[in-house]
């Protein structure tokens, strides 16, 4: 069985066409070749699963292509999708070691990407260098990064993971929850079946949520990896929010990735100004809504969004509204909605309403995309499991949670990193776990 | 100070009488395979064109080029398997006494190779002279396809031959007559004293390298590839200098070879030109970096060439021809108690560590990266290797700051290099070699510096002379 495809959708290929188009082959060779090769190079240090960056470069500019993709395999399982959407800026092109002569960094990503792709092009099955040899069997609750690479590094040394996902589809949020112009859910189920070849086994549809449920898991499996991400979308906290025509972020985006929301018209608000907000207001653009605002209840300056996101949002023509916060959703004429909406300022530490600021948007959609809560209904069952702040408190370096027989890594314990952090958390639990499983039969 | 004297950079008597307006010469190449061309070339700047080699016209392949790059760099060097002109002498020669006529004051070289006897050679040499060329090259050199005819260099390679042709070509010769030698010889001293022997006026050097650039690796066929066959060919352009560098220091440093030289070699610009006529050539050819760029790289040729002569002072070519030439000695004649020792410019410093790993896998293990640790002098076992320190960044844990707060933490200004990258060196270790300061890839970073060593300068030849001298201790 291969990981399912998602039919091929020539409007969303075109309205959400790729932000950084793929290096054309001599162009790779001519970026490979600016890259020093430093010893001990900052960008490798920089990057959570420590691709061996300039040896991937060098093996593109010798022409070693299948080379340069197994080696950052060897690092992060989820290479082809870090390549498009790690934020580059802050970690390896960030640590350049060229900015320091004020020239350009290297383009990494793109030459990451460019190598990748050409492994997926190739069509080759990454091999477990011991499938089988090990008696260690591991249940990854979660189909995201995390999981992936947990149960992909399992696989690679010899053990059996089994990848658990209440969806219909793999990936988590890099099939459901990252811009189509970043990462293409196919893109990401393409990546998925590479780890399925791999040994993975998967069960899709199947939601643990019960003492009953976990008691079997423990039954079948020696270890449970905990890849949970995050859970719902906060809530709003204002009347209306439950009205036809609120669609948090992540639902926004997941529909219209999967095909379910393929245009939108009229107005449309997103309320918060994270990196999903910017993704939401984005898409809703793109998909065909006239005016987009995005209503923020502090200033430019306070947003958590990375400044590339925010360049990118007002490119794409999103509006931004300042200092100005959700009241009450009611319901319009014609099916549409009203926000009514408060200018705000700061008064020590707290955010007090402008008298006579009220303005009433009379829109089409309100999208919350507020942060994300953590799940933690599931963590209640699980007996000596901490949960602190919503997160699974677990060791850094293992992933060790207070069971011995749990661990985990990626959003639901690091409150919401990026996919790369995942990875890199998913791959260091599956070494943890091999290590303990190798001195419990010693 | 900077002379204010204007610079000329006229070539006034070249081997007795020949004259240019600059010492930039095209070499005996495509480049000059016609008058049309010869003219544009002297209309672009040129001062002087030898003309692609006269002689039996002859059948090219095709193809006939291939070249090396280097790390995106295209024609690093450049190989040809081309012949000498496939055009017939009437037609050369017609246009070579078109070009005199239309241009007197540059110098046109006939570059001449026929068969092996006297009569022919005495015959080339009347037509080239009375079609009106200022001086003859002798072809002793091209290394391929005339060679297996018994010319070129078949004869370049042999001295006896090299000085018997030559008398044959002065019986006749009014101009001056230049040999052109071929590298691929053990020594090529011994054919430039054969062409002096035999009274040659002149010589140029070098011709092209025996090469095979590379082979095809779809298709397993060297280039370049001629109908799924390949044939060593003549190497040249930048990566063959520092080969003719050396030939032309052996001629010009060995009186029983030294003649007015025109230095050939992987010229491309002012700076490659100054450092042959520092070597003691009077002109210099050219021809890959032409074949790369075309005529007009000659513009920068001259205006740098000037530029650097007036910034040192030198008014002609004259005034500075020949005088790193007393730089050059053998090794035994070098000072043993002179020690440099690399230093780091913090400032300049960038972090990339390859100077570190270069001095530890190809030097003497004397730069560490112990900056932040505390400096540690001595030898290698004092120590943590290179992957001690890599296996302890691969070990860490990082994350990617998301949070603002964390973004701003991270980013710490007009990125300064951290302390614990920017390595250091043990200049109790330190043995001068140079090697840090080559892979820097930052101009001024690392610089090497004199330190006394208290001793007096001694040679090795001196030291071994004076143990020579020195009483034996007696054995009993």
């Amino acid at each position: 069985m291969s990981i399912a495809i998602l039919p091929d959708d020539p409007q969303l290929r075109e309205r959400f066409s790729e932000l950084k188009p793929p290096l054309a082959p001599q162009a790779a060779v001519i970026e490979a070749d600016r890259c020093l090769n430093c010893f001990d190079a900052p960008c490798t240090a920089a990057c959570p699963t420590h691709i061996d960056v300039p040896g991937f470069i060098k093996r593109i500019a010798s022409g070693n292509l299948r080379g340069s993709a197994l080696r950052i395999l060897e690092a992060n399982i989820l290479g082809s999708s870090c390549a498009r959407v790690c934020p580059v800026d802050v970690l390896c092109e960030g640590a350049c070691v060229l900015h320091r002569q004020n020239r350009k960094p290297i383009q990494i990503a793109l030459l990451q990407r460019h190598a990748m792709d050409a492994f997926h092009a190739s069509g080759e099955a990454l091999s477990a260098s011991l499938p089988g040899t090990r008696n260690l069997r591991v249940a990854c609750i979660g189909g995201g990064p995390a999981s992936l690479a947990c149960a992909a590094e399992l696989c690679r040394q010899g053990a059996q993971a089994t990848v658990i996902e209440r969806r219909p589809l793999p990936g988590g949020l890099n099939t459901y929850g990252v811009a189509e112009y970043k990462l293409r859910a196919t893109d990401s189920l393409r990546e998925v079946e590479m780890i399925r070849r791999l040994g993975v086994d998967f069960r899709f549809g199947v939601t643990i949520n019960s003492a009953a449920a976990l008691d079997a898991l423990e039954s079948e499996f020696d270890y449970i990896f905990l890849g949970l991400g995050l859970g719902a979308m906060q809530r709003l906290g204002v009347p209306g929010e439950d009205s036809d025509g609120v669609m948090n972020a992540l639902e926004l985006i997941a529909a219209y990735k999967i095909g379910h929301i393929r245009e939108m018209h009229g107005t449309v608000v997103v309320v918060g100004a994270g990196n999903t907000a910017i993704d939401a207001a984005n898409a809703a653009r793109r998909l065909g809504a006239e005016t987009v605002y995005l209503l923020y209840r502090r200033g430019e300056n306070d947003m958590s969004a990375f400044d590339f996101e925010y360049e990118h949002a007002k490119q794409e023509g999103v509006q931004f509204l300042w200092r100005r916060q959700p009241l009450a959703i009611r319901s319009g004429e014609h099916g549409r909605l009203l926000l009514d909406t408060v200018q705000v300022q700061q008064v020590d530490k707290s955010l007090l309403p402008i008298p006579d600021s009220q303005f009433t948007i009379d829109c089409d959609l309100v999208v919350p995309a507020i942060g994300q809560s953590p799940l933690a209904q599931l963590i209640q069952e699980l007996r000596g499991v901490n949960v602190r702040d919503g997160r699974i408190v677990a060791d850094l370096a293992t992933g060790q949670t207070g069971n011995p027989r749990y661990f985990a890594a990626g959003d639901c314990v690091n409150g919401g990193r990026e996919v790369v952090d995942a990875v890199a958390g998913g791959k260091r639990a599956a070494i943890a776990m091999l290590k303990n499983a190798e001195v419990a039969y010693a | 100070m900077p002379d204010i004297r204007a610079t000329d950079i006229r070539v006034r008597g070249f081997a007795g009488s020949i004259n240019s307006p600059n010492p930039f010469w095209l070499a005996s190449a495509p480049p000059t395979n016609t008058g049309e061309m010869i003219m544009r070339a002297f209309d672009a700047g040129w001062g002087g064109a030898v003309w692609k080699t006269i002689g039996e016209p002859i059948t090219n392949v095709s193809s006939r080029y291939s070249a090396t790059d280097w790390n995106g760099q295209r024609i690093m060097g450049f190989n040809n398997i081309e012949l000498i002109s496939d055009r017939t002498v009437e037609d050369n020669l017609r246009e070579m006494a078109e070009v005199k006529k239309r241009y007197p004051h540059h110098a046109v070289i006939a570059s001449l190779m026929v068969a092996s006897n006297r009569e022919t050679w005495h015959e080339i040499v009347v037509r080239a002279e009375e079609a009106g060329a200022d001086g003859l090259e002798l072809n002793f050199g091209c290394p391929h396809g005339m060679s297996e005819r018994g010319m070129g260099s078949a004869v370049g390679q042999v001295p006896e031959y090299a000085q018997m042709i030559t008398e044959w070509v002065k019986e006749k010769a009014r101009t001056p007559v230049l040999v052109k030698l071929t590298p691929n010889i053990s020594d090529i001293r011994t054919v430039a004293r054969a062409a002096k022997r035999g009274g040659a006026d002149g010589l140029s050097a070098i011709n092209t390298i025996n090469s095979i650039t590379g082979i095809d690796l779809d298709t397993l066929v060297p280039r370049p590839n001629v109908d799924g066959k390949s044939s060593h060919g003549g190497y040249c352009g930048p990566a063959v200098k520092p080969i003719a560098l050396n030939m032309v220091q052996q001629i010009m440093s060995d009186p029983e070879a030294a003649l007015p030289l025109s230095g050939i070699g992987g010229i491309g610009n002012w700076r490659d030109a100054a450092e042959f006529i520092l070597l003691g050539c009077g002109t210099v050819q050219v021809c890959t970096a032409v074949m790369h760029y075309g005529y007009r790289i000659v513009e920068d040729m001259a205006e740098g060439l000037e530029n650097w002569m007036r910034s040192k002072g030198f008014a002609t070519i004259e005034d500075f021809r020949g005088l790193s030439l007393n730089r050059v000695t053998e090794w035994k004649h070098l000072n043993l108690n002179y020690k440099i020792v690399a230093r780091i410019d913090e400032q300049k410093c960038i972090g990339c560590d390859l100077c570190h790993i270069a001095c530890w896998d190809g030097a003497h293990q004397c730069i560490h990266l112990d900056r932040v640790s505390g400096p540690v002098d001595g030898h290698v076992e004092l120590h943590p290797i290179p992957a001690v320190r890599k296996a302890e960044s691969r070990a860490s844990i990082a994350e990617t700051p998301v949070s603002r707060k964390e973004r701003e933490a991270v980013a710490q200004g007009p990125y300064p290099t951290p302390l614990e990258r920017i390595p250091r060196v043990d200049e109790t270790e330190c043995v001068g070699c140079n090697l840090c300061s080559l892979v820097c890839p930052v101009d001024q970073c690392i610089t090497m510096v004199h330190v006394d060593t208290g001793l007096p300068p001694e040679t090795w030849d001196e030291r071994m002379r004076s143990t020579a001298c020195a009483p034996q201790p007696q054995s009993s």
